[in-house]
């Protein structure tokens, strides 16, 4: 399953983070999931938001960097070994991971990760 | 030995300066006349020959040459001598993209050592002295002129140039260097460097020739009381020659101008007209003995004032004062000149014109040494979700940057729109330094 998600510019400044998430929060945006990739003089916040066109606009309005790109989002079972099994199938398939993060979905116990390869449409085949 | 390396000019008379001065201005233009078509070419749009320049009254008649002159010959058109005659080139760099090439004869070369090695006996330098000289040597001229100049003055010459610490102060004990020879804000860090390590007792050094940045009476003050030394400033530029086109005696008042071989005016910098003596406005050195890259009227765009007071040092030598700023937009840090459009142009430049050319410089002084900051306004365009790549741009523009200017810059990617905007226009410098 595709989902969107929402990459952001994160300049190397005490509080620019904190301005990004004070945006979200005024406008009612709720983050499902998020992961911060960083260097040492910037970094890329990647998040799954529940209004992800609205926070879009709101972020791009206070002059944010962002950008959406599809990722795919993958039930896993929320057992030991859960993500090894999806991880085992691209492997077989000779797909390459380049990031990667999880969440719980707590209606219904199950985690998700979310999925950056670098073949998508064979990772997609290869999960069904 | 004496404390002039040409006495029969230093201490000349001012009308014997004065009369060598007409007599090489004339022959000078009409070198220039002769041998350079676009300087000749100028002359002809002012209505001027030859024949209208019989002294130096007359200098103000020439037109000016400037640094896009310098750009727009490049290479060659300001070139008065057949390549055969000539035996080196200098660089530096140009406002936009183009370096500045100038070249010398071995005459000129000659010319060039004799003005350093006037700098170094008038900072009390000797066939005695060993002279540790730590400004960066090859294109750059620090290096190859005070080196000419201290051999020239017979002193046992350390070709050091610059950079590695540790060496420089381990020669600088094991040998004994007495004079030192290096920018000042190098100095300055050697000071430290050699206090942290206590090795005070143990340095020989009595006089330092600091040069080709800004320093102020404070800074003179500090090197010297840590380094147990009198400091003196130098002053030159490639365009001209290089070190040597003045520098300072013992008086430390000011800097003598070799003015047997430039002569200077100071004009205002808007409408061109020169100056009485003694105020402030624009340098303008005319050379009148170079054979291969002789410059008529070349606007420094260094702030300055001139001085004929009698000097205590016994050189009759007119006095200009350290430039009080500049009338173009170009920075010196740590030594090398910097121009705001050159960054403009490496972000350019940069993955075929995807980064919007917002940037900021910010220049700083920390423990006497200068800081380089530039930051880049992150665009749409050019941000991914990959960090990788972006770190990669942001490596080649730190790479091209340091090749195009020649020193290193720390790069920092901000928000878009963050870029300090005056009355709309985009504040280029934050230049933080007090000096």
């Amino acid at each position: 399953m595709y989902i969107t998600q929402l990459s952001v510019f994160v300049e190397n400044r005490v509080g620019n983070l904190d301005e990004i998430l004070e945006v979200l929060s005024q406008n009612g945006i709720n983050i499902r999931a998020l992961s911060m990739a960083d260097t040492s003089e910037f970094g890329i916040l990647r998040m799954i938001v529940d209004d992800t066109d609205k926070a879009k606009e709101k972020l791009r309005e206070i002059g944010v960097v962002v950008k959406s790109s599809e990722v795919i989002a993958q039930h896993i079972d929320d057992t030991p070994g859960g993500l090894q099994k999806v991880i085992s199938k691209l492997k077989q398939g000779g797909v390459s991971v380049e990031y990667l993060y999880a969440f719980l979905n707590r209606e219904n116990d199950t985690a998700q990760v979310v999925l950056r390869v670098d073949d998508t449409k064979k990772a997609e085949q290869l999960l069904k | 030995m004496s404390k002039y390396y040409q006495p029969e000019i230093e201490t000349a008379s001012p009308e014997q300066i004065r009369a060598l001065q007409d007599e090489r201005l004339v022959r000078q233009v009409k070198h220039v006349w002769d041998n350079v078509p676009y300087y000749r070419k100028k002359m002809e749009e002012k209505g001027i020959t030859p024949d209208d320049i019989k002294s130096v009254d007359d200098l103000k008649k020439l037109p000016f040459v400037t640094k896009a002159d310098l750009r727009d010959c490049y290479p060659y058109g300001l070139l008065a001598k057949p390549l055969s005659e000539c035996v080196r080139i200098q660089s530096t760099s140009g406002t936009t993209g183009k370096r500045v090439v100038a070249f010398y004869t071995q005459h000129d070369i000659d010319l060039w050592e004799d003005c350093c090695a006037r700098a170094i006996m008038a900072a009390g330098g000797t066939n005695e002295d060993i002279c540790q000289v730590s400004y960066g040597y090859g294109l750059f001229t620090g290096g190859p002129g005070l080196n000419g100049g201290s051999h020239k003055v017979g002193c046992l010459t350390l070709p050091m140039s610059s950079g590695n610490t540790e060496r420089q102060i381990q020669f600088m004990t094991d040998l004994g260097s007495t004079i030192l020879c290096c920018t000042p804000s190098y100095a300055a860090y050697l000071a430290e460097s050699i206090e942290e390590m206590g090795l005070r007792d143990r340095i020989k050094l009595k006089a330092g020739i600091f040069g080709a940045e800004a320093w102020s009476e404070n800074m003179r003050r500090d090197i010297e009381d840590k380094l147990g030394i009198k400091a003196y400033d130098i002053y030159g530029l490639t365009e001209i020659t290089g070190p040597g086109v003045s520098f300072e005696c013992e008086e430390q008042t000011g800097m003598h101008i070799n003015e047997d071989h430039f002569i200077a005016e100071i004009i205002d910098p808007e409408t061109g007209e020169v100056l009485p003596e003694g105020e402030k406005g624009e340098l303008v050195f005319t050379s009148i003995t170079k054979e291969a890259f002789p410059l008529l009227r070349y606007r420094t765009r260094d702030i300055c004032i001139l001085s004929r007071k009698k000097c205590s040092c016994g050189r009759t030598l007119v006095k200009m004062c350290k430039p009080m700023g500049r009338s173009d937009d170009m920075l010196i840090i740590r030594g090398v000149n910097v121009f705001p459009s050159q960054i403009e142009e490496v972000l350019l430049s940069i993955k075929s014109g995807e980064i919007t050319p917002n940037y900021q410089i910010i220049v700083d002084r920390v423990n006497n040494t200068d800081t380089f900051e530039v930051n880049v306004e992150m665009s749409e365009s050019f941000f991914t979700d990959d960090i990788k790549s972006i770190a990669n741009i942001e490596k080649q523009i730190t790479d091209r940057l340091r090749s195009v200017l020649g020193i290193g810059a720390k790069v920092r990617l901000v928000n878009p729109k963050t870029i300090t905007r005056s009355e709309g226009k985009a504040v280029r410098v934050i230049d933080k330094r007090k000096i």
